[in-house]
C-alpha cells in the first residue's frame, strides 16, 4: 500500500480533478515554475499549461475576484493564497463578494471557488505569515472552512470542495506538507469526503478532545501520553470542516466522557472553539461533568523567536498538563 | 512632471546630468571624502552582514526565513545618504539593507535575528519585522506592500507637521501590482505628500519574472497615471542613486512631492532560505555581478584618488570585525523570557 506526505495528497486531488475537468483551473502567485512556495504544485505547470496554471502578480483582492467571476460563469477556480495572513488582503472579494452573492442575487448564482491557503506558525516566519484565521472566515455566512488534518482527509475534503458550488476556504497547514510522520495511505482513485462531517480520530471513553488541524496531531500524541501515563483514554474529534459544523458528533462523544476540551492554535479570545464551546453547553449542558476548556494560543500574535512561539501556541506538553488539570490529575500548570 | 523651479540660478560650477532624460545637478561631488568613504563603508557593512546572516541560515541558526539583499547595496545606501536623519523610511521582507543604512546598530540588528531578548524587536518580530522606531526606519515588512500606506502616512504627519521631513517608501517591483500601491500614490499625488516611493526592479517577485507581471516595460512609467514625476535609474550606481533622490528630496521639501523613482538592480541570492532559482540562468546571475555596485563604487574613489587600493581592504576588514563582534553579541545574549509572550500587544 503506498503511503504519501499531504502535500502530495492534495497535489493528486488538484491533478486527477483537473484532468477531468476541464474548468478547473489554478491561481495564484509562483504557483507555475516554482511550484507554488510550499511546493504543492510542483509539475503542474509542465502537465497542464500555463493557461490552467495561472502565475499572477502579487494582487491577492485581484486573485479571488478573478475566481468569483469566472466562477459565477462557469468555471472552477482553485485559488492558492500563499499564506492565510494574505487573505486579510483579499477580504473585500471573500467577504463581501464571494461569499454573499449567492444569498443576496436571491440563490439565482453560484460561485464554486475554493481558496486554498496555508496556515498556522511553528515556523519561527512571525507575526505576518503564521495566523490561525480561521474563526474570521468561519463567523461569514456563505463560506464553508476545511482544515483537514491528515493526508487521506486532504485529498478527499479537497475534492469535495472543488465539487461544491460554494466558496470554500481550504486551510492547509505548513507543519504537515511534507513531514514524513503524518503519511498515510491514500486511495490511488478519488473519492470525496463529505464537507459538514468530522471524524473520530481515536477513540476513548474518560474525555472528549476536539481538534482541528494540525492540532489533531498533537492531541493524538498527547492522548497516547495521557493513556500510557494515566490510562486515560481520550477521545480525539478532528472536525475536519469548520463551518458546516458537525455538532452532531461532539455531542455524541461528550455524551459518552462528560468532558470537553477544545484544542485550537488560534489566540483563545474570540476564537473559533468559543462557538463549540457554546454550542456544547446550549445543546449538551446536562451531559458535562466539568466545565469546557480551550487550550489554544496566547492572545498576542505569533512571535518570532522560538522560545516566544513555543509559548504562544499550544504543544503537546500544554495540552497533557491542561487536560491532567482539568481531570483532577494533577495541578499541571495551564 | 511638475516644473523644477531655481535650478538655473545654481551656481557655475555646478554640473547637471541627464538621468533618464531628467536633468539632474551631480550633488555626490559636494560630499567630502569622508562622506564618501562612509557609503562605501556602509555597502561593505550590509554585504557582510548579509554573509553573516547567510552562515547562520546555513548553520540553521535563523528559526524562520531571511531575504538577502545582496547586490542590491547601492540602492538603500545612495537613497538614504541623500536623507538626513530624520527623515523616515519604510523598508520590506529584504529590509536589511535599508535598516543598515539608516544607521541601525548592528549587534542588536544580529541579535533579532537569532531571536534574542537584545534584538531590535525583543525577538518578537525577527528578519522581516526589525524596526528601528527612533532612527526613523519604521520597519521591515512582511506584507508585500505593506508599508506602502503606512509611509504614505508618515508623509502626510510631514506634511501636517510642517516639519520639513520627508519620507522614502522602498518595496520591490512585485509590490507595484498590490492594489494599494494605485490607491496611495493617487492619493498622495493629490495631497502633493513629500514622499518618495523607491520601486526596487531586481527583475523578480519571487519566481515572477518583472516581463510577465507587468505589460509595461518600465514601471516608472506609472507616473503618468498620477500626474508625477518618476524616473528609471540604474540601482546598481550608487552615486546616481544619490544624485536621483538629493533632487527628489529637495523637492519633495519644497512641496513638489511624491515621486515615483524606479532602481534597477539584481538580488544575487535565491529569493529567501528556500529558493533552488529555476526561473533563472546562472549566466544571468553573472552577468548582473560583474556589474557589482561595491566594486563599481570603490573603483571610482579610488580612479579619484580618494582611496587606494589598500584602503579599499583595510574598510573591508574593519567592517568584517565589526560584523564579527556583532554575531558574538548576538550570540552571547540571551533568549526572550517566555512569562514575557504576552507582552507589548497594547500601548
Ligand atoms: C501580500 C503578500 N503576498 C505575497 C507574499 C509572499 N512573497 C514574499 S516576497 C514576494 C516577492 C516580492 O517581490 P518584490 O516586491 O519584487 O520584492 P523582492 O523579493 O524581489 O525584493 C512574495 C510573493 C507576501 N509576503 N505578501
Ligand atoms: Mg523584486
Amino acid at each position: 500500500m503506498r503511503e504519501i506526505t499531504y502535500l502530495e495528497a492534495i497535489r493528486e486531488a488538484l491533478q486527477q480533478k483537473m484532468r477531468e475537468d476541464d474548468s478547473v483551473y489554478l491561481i495564484g502567485e509562483d504557483i507555475a515554475e516554482y511550484g507554488g512556495a510550499f511546493g504543492v504544485t510542483v509539475g503542474m505547470l509542465e502537465e497542464f499549461g500555463k493557461e490552467r496554471i495561472r502565475n499572477t502578480p502579487i494582487s491577492e483582492e485581484v486573485i479571488i475576484g478573478v475566481a468569483a467571476g469566472s466562477a459565477m460563469t462557469g468555471m472552477r477556480p482553485v485559488a492558492e493564497i500563499m499564506f492565510s495572513d494574505f487573505i486579510t488582503i483579499a477580504m473585500d472579494d471573500i467577504a463581501n463578494q464571494a461569499a454573499k452573492i449567492r444569498y443576496m442575487f436571491g440563490g439565482k448564482a453560484r460561485v464554486p471557488i475554493v481558496i486554498r491557503t496555508a496556515g498556522g506558525g511553528g515556523t519561527g516566519a512571525a507575526g505576518q505569515h503564521s495566523q490561525s484565521l480561521e474563526a474570521l472566515l468561519a463567523h461569514i455566512p456563505g463560506l464553508k472552512v476545511v482544515m483537514p488534518s491528515c493526508p487521506y482527509d486532504a485529498k478527499g475534503l479537497l475534492l469535495a470542495s472543488i465539487n461544491d458550488d460554494n466558496p470554500v476556504v481550504f486551510i492547509e497547514h505548513k507543519l504537515l506538507y511534507k513531514n514524513k510522520k503524518y503519511i498515510q495511505h491514500v486511495p490511488g482513485e478519488m473519492y470525496e469526503i463529505p464537507l459538514g462531517k468530522g471524524d473520530i480520530k481515536r477513540k476513548g471513553k474518560d474525555l472528549t478532545i476536539v481538534a482541528t488541524s494540525f492540532m489533531v496531531q498533537k492531541s493524538l500524541d498527547a492522548a497516547e501520553d495521557l493513556k500510557k501515563e494515566y490510562n486515560m483514554d481520550c477521545e480525539v474529534v478532528d472536525l475536519r470542516t469548520l463551518r458546516p459544523l458537525d455538532i452532531d458528533l461532539i455531542l455524541k462523544s461528550v455524551n459518552k466522557t462528560g468532558k470537553l476540551a477544545c484544542v485550537e492554535e488560534a489566540p483563545v479570545f474570540g476564537g473559533f472553539m468559543g462557538e463549540v464551546a457554546s454550542q456544547v453547553t446550549e445543546k449538551g449542558f446536562d451531559m458535562l461533568d466539568a466545565p469546557i476548556i480551550r487550550i489554544a494560543g496566547r492572545n498576542c500574535p505569533v512571535p518570532y523567536s522560538l522560545v516566544l512561539e513555543n509559548e504562544m501556541i499550544p504543544g503537546v506538553e500544554r495540552i497533557k498538563s491542561s487536560i491532567k488539570k482539568m481531570a483532577g490529575l494533577s495541578q499541571g500548570k495551564e | 512632471m511638475k516644473k523644477v523651479k531655481g535650478i538655473n540660478k545654481a551656481s557655475k560650477k555646478e554640473k547637471f546630468l541627464d538621468i533618464d532624460g531628467h536633468k539632474i545637478r551631480d550633488s555626490f561631488p559636494d560630499l567630502g571624502r569622508e562622506e564618501k568613504i562612509g557609503i562605501l563603508r556602509t555597502m561593505y557593512r550590509i554585504r557582510h552582514f548579509e554573509f553573516q546572516t547567510e552562515q547562520f541560515i546555513i548553520r540553521g541558526m535563523i528559526h524562520g526565513t531571511c531575504h538577502l539583499y545582496i547586490g542590491e547595496e547601492a540602492s538603500a545606501t545612495g537613497a538614504i545618504a541623500a536623507i538626513g536623519p530624520k527623515d523616515y523610511i519604510t523598508s520590506t521582507h529584504r529590509g536589511h539593507g535599508h535598516c543598515i543604512a539608516k544607521g541601525a546598530n548592528l549587534n542588536i540588528m544580529m541579535a533579532e535575528l537569532l531571536g534574542k531578548k537584545t534584538g531590535y524587536c525583543k525577538g518578537k518580530g525577527g528578519s522581516m519585522h526589525i524596526a528601528d522606531v527612533g532612527a526613523g526606519n519604521l520597519g521591515a515588512n512582511g506584507i508585500v506592500g505593506g508599508s506602502i500606506g503606512i509611509a504614505t502616512g508618515a508623509a502626510l504627519t510631514c506634511k501636517m507637521k510642517k516639519n520639513g521631513r520627508i519620507v522614502i517608501c522602498f518595496f520591490g517591483d512585485g509590490a507595484a501590482n498590490r492594489g494599494n500601491f494605485h490607491g496611495a500614490l493617487n492619493m498622495a499625488s493629490i495631497w502633493d505628500l513629500p514622499i518618495i516611493y523607491l520601486c526596487e526592479n531586481n527583475v523578480y517577485g519571487m519566481s515572477t519574472p518583472v516581463k510577465e507581471a507587468f505589460n509595461i516595460k518600465r514601471i516608472s512609467d506609472r507616473k503618468y497615471a498620477y500626474g508625477i514625476d518618476g524616473i528609471t535609474i540604474d540601482g546598481n550606481d550608487v552615486t546616481e542613486v544619490y544624485n536621483t533622490i538629493s533632487h527628489y528630496a529637495s523637492l519633495c521639501r519644497k512641496g513638489m512631492g511624491p515621486v515615483l523613482v524606479e532602481s534597477l538592480t539584481y538580488r544575487y541570492r535565491g529569493h529567501s532560505k528556500s529558493d533552488a532559482q529555476v526561473y533563472r540562468s546562472k549566466e544571468e546571475v553573472k552577468k548582473w555581478m560583474e556589474m557589482d555596485p561595491i566594486k563599481r563604487y570603490a573603483g571610482r574613489l579610488i580612479s579619484e584618488n580618494l582611496i587606494t587600493p589598500e584602503d579599499d581592504k583595510q574598510i573591508e576588514k574593519e567592517v568584517i570585525s565589526e560584523i564579527a563582534e556583532a554575531d558574538r553579541f548576538a550570540q552571547d545574549s540571551p533568549f526572550p523570557d517566555p512569562a514575557d509572550v504576552e507582552e507589548d500587544v497594547y500601548a
